[in-house]
């Protein structure tokens, strides 16, 4: 499978700490992967680091074989849901055309082409029937399909999604997840962090568990049978709820 | 005074500054309108209060040099907004605290400056109240042309701004320069600052930018329409506020403040969806509902 998304022993700094350190990870075409790890393990320094928005400190991140560079890959990026300024008086198709914007240059009017890719977004996500509505109008997951769309809207061949679960009911968790798995399926890249290890268990096709580096990959089947790098990951011990959850799950 | 009798001072010509002070309150008040959805929407109107009082140094030194006002307030804005803008790369302090330091510091440069020339009391009154006398027509030109630049540039950068203005972050991951387009408001807002002060004031030209801008924000969810609503709201406050101010003898600059006011608290009374009135019916409706 080929990588789109290549990070090689990567190493950033923030503000003079070390975030992460030496982590190496790939995504392939057709790919859902899960990075999973505690609060700040560094899995959204990874993320913006693929962006191209940080500089490494050592390694390599390339997106389809090119050093990552802001707007220089088609990559859409879906931030958490509270960065959004959810009360700017846009509909749904307007707040999707945005994710066009980098791609248009200035001085450019969308075209009929770009609001093809903008209708081609709302039907993938399903939320066609809202693409009138104030964005501000919108539910929690309803919210979350619009910041899915405005990424897909750049047709993409990765994606990249920043907690895409949190603060979403079971049922709309479920509906995402299975969006998320049908959008890798189609050929896209996709690399999801979260905090949600059943939506991640159920859902990616592997899995990266990271603590300031990449401690283990693999299948979800394969990590659910390596306790030691859960226990390592989120430093608890054997009796922790989450390795009994993941013994269930076995 | 009878409105007919405001047409027919303006149209007096020993009174030939009643309708240049109409003209451009008009016009910097369609610009403030446009610019001010910026300002509201991406939460700016302390940023837009400091660039008030930044510029109030760059009159200060164009008014005792007998300079370019626009062009006086212009230059110590923009540098005032840059040092702003370096200064908050440093995140040790937030960015509103270096705001606060240096708009406080250039207002209190301006007075120093302006207390050396001589008729110092009148000349500050003027800049920091505003007054409809003594406009040189070349000042109608330098609106106009200021505004027209101001709304081209914003119609330019349009779908940028609001990109950036969503979510700074994607904005980055787009390849947006997110540093200079902050940089391009902060000027724009400026130069919209500028063109007005002569009228209304260096104290209460942010009500310029703010309240038609806040107002139309009240009436519709559509940004297009905010942005067609608000410009025509201060528009015409500057109209109805010269008007009063000319019948009743009251300060333009504050009067026209004060009508933009009335229009900001009748639209949250009144507005069609989200106004008070309209709330407090639909709790009463519902409360009256048998079941």
């Amino acid at each position: 499978m080929s990588r789109v998304i290549d990070v090689q022993g990567l190493s950033v700094r923030l503000g003079g700490r070390l975030v992460l350190r030496d982590a190496t990870l790939h995504v392939g075409h057709g790919e859902l992967v899960g990075l999973i790890g505690p609060n700040g393990a560094g899995k959204t320094t990874l993320l913006r680091a693929a962006l191209g928005l940080l500089a490494p400190a050592a390694g390599r991140v390339t997106i389809d074989g090119r050093p990552a560079r802001p707007g220089r890959a088609p990559i859409g990026y879906v931030p958490q849901r509270h960065e959004f300024a959810w009360e700017f008086p846009l509909s749904v198709e307007h707040v999707v055309m945005t994710g066009r914007t980098g791609a248009l240059g200035v001085l450019r009017r969308p075209g009929v082409e770009d609001w093809r890719a903008v209708d081609d977004a709302l039907e993938r996500v399903r939320i066609g029937g809202l693409r009138e509505r104030p964005v501000g109008q919108l539910s929690g997951g309803q919210r979350q399909r619009v910041l899915v769309a405005r990424a897909l809207a750049l047709q993409p061949a990765a994606l990249l999604l920043d907690e895409p679960f949190t603060g979403l009911d079971m049922p709309t968790q479920d509906l995402l997840s299975d969006l998320f798995a049908a959008l890798a399926h189609e050929g896209r890249a996709v690399l999801m962090t979260t905090h949600d290890l059943a939506a991640a268990l159920y859902t990616c096709d592997r899995l990266a568990l990271l603590n300031e580096t990449v401690i283990a990959t693999g299948t979800p089947t394969a990590l659910t049978a390596d306790p030691g790098a859960w226990m390592r990951t989120f430093g608890v011990s054997e009796r922790s709820p989450l390795l009994r959850m993941l013994r269930a799950a076995a | 005074m009878s409105p007919a009798e405001f047409v027919t001072d303006l149209l007096n010509p020993d009174l030939a500054f009643l309708p240049k002070a109409l003209l451009i309150a008009v016009m910097s008040s369609i610009v403030c309108g446009v610019i001010g959805c910026y300002v509201v929407l991406r939460g700016m109107a302390f940023i837009g209060d400091a660039v008030a009082h930044a510029v109030f140094p760059g009159l200060a030194v164009a008014f005792v040099l007998s300079g370019s006002l626009v062009l006086g307030g212009t230059v110590a804005g923009v540098v005032t907004a840059i040092l702003v803008a370096v200064f908050a790369q440093n995140r040790r302090v937030r960015e509103d605290t270096i705001i606060g330091v240096f708009f406080v510091a250039a207002f209190a440069l301006g007075i120093v400056i302006i207390s050396r020339a001589p008729g110092y009391a009148g000349s500050l009154q003027q800049f920091l109240f505003g007054s409809i006398t003594g406009i040189p027509d070349r000042d109608l030109y330098t609106v106009a042309g200021a505004g027209v630049a101001i709304l081209g540039v914003l119609g330019a950068l349009h779908k940028e701004l609001v990109t950036v203005s969503l979510d700074r972050e994607t904005a980055r991951a787009m390849g947006l320069p997110v540093f200079w387009l902050d940089l391009a408001l902060y000027v724009l807002v400026t130069l919209a600052v500028v063109i007005s002060v002569q009228t209304i004031g260096n104290i209460l030209v942010l009500a310029l930018l703010v309240t038609p801008a806040a107002t139309a924000r009240l009436l519709t969810d559509r940004l297009g329409l905010m942005m067609v609503l608000a410009p025509l709201i201060g528009g015409l406050g500057a109209l109805a506020g010269l008007y009063v101010s000319w019948s009743w003898d009251y300060p333009t600059g504050g009067t026209i403040v004060l009508v933009l006011t009335a229009g900001f608290l009748a639209a949250w009374l009144l507005a069609p969806r989200q106004g008070r009135v309209r709330a407090v019916t639909r709790r009463w409706t519902r409360g009256a509902r048998p079941g």
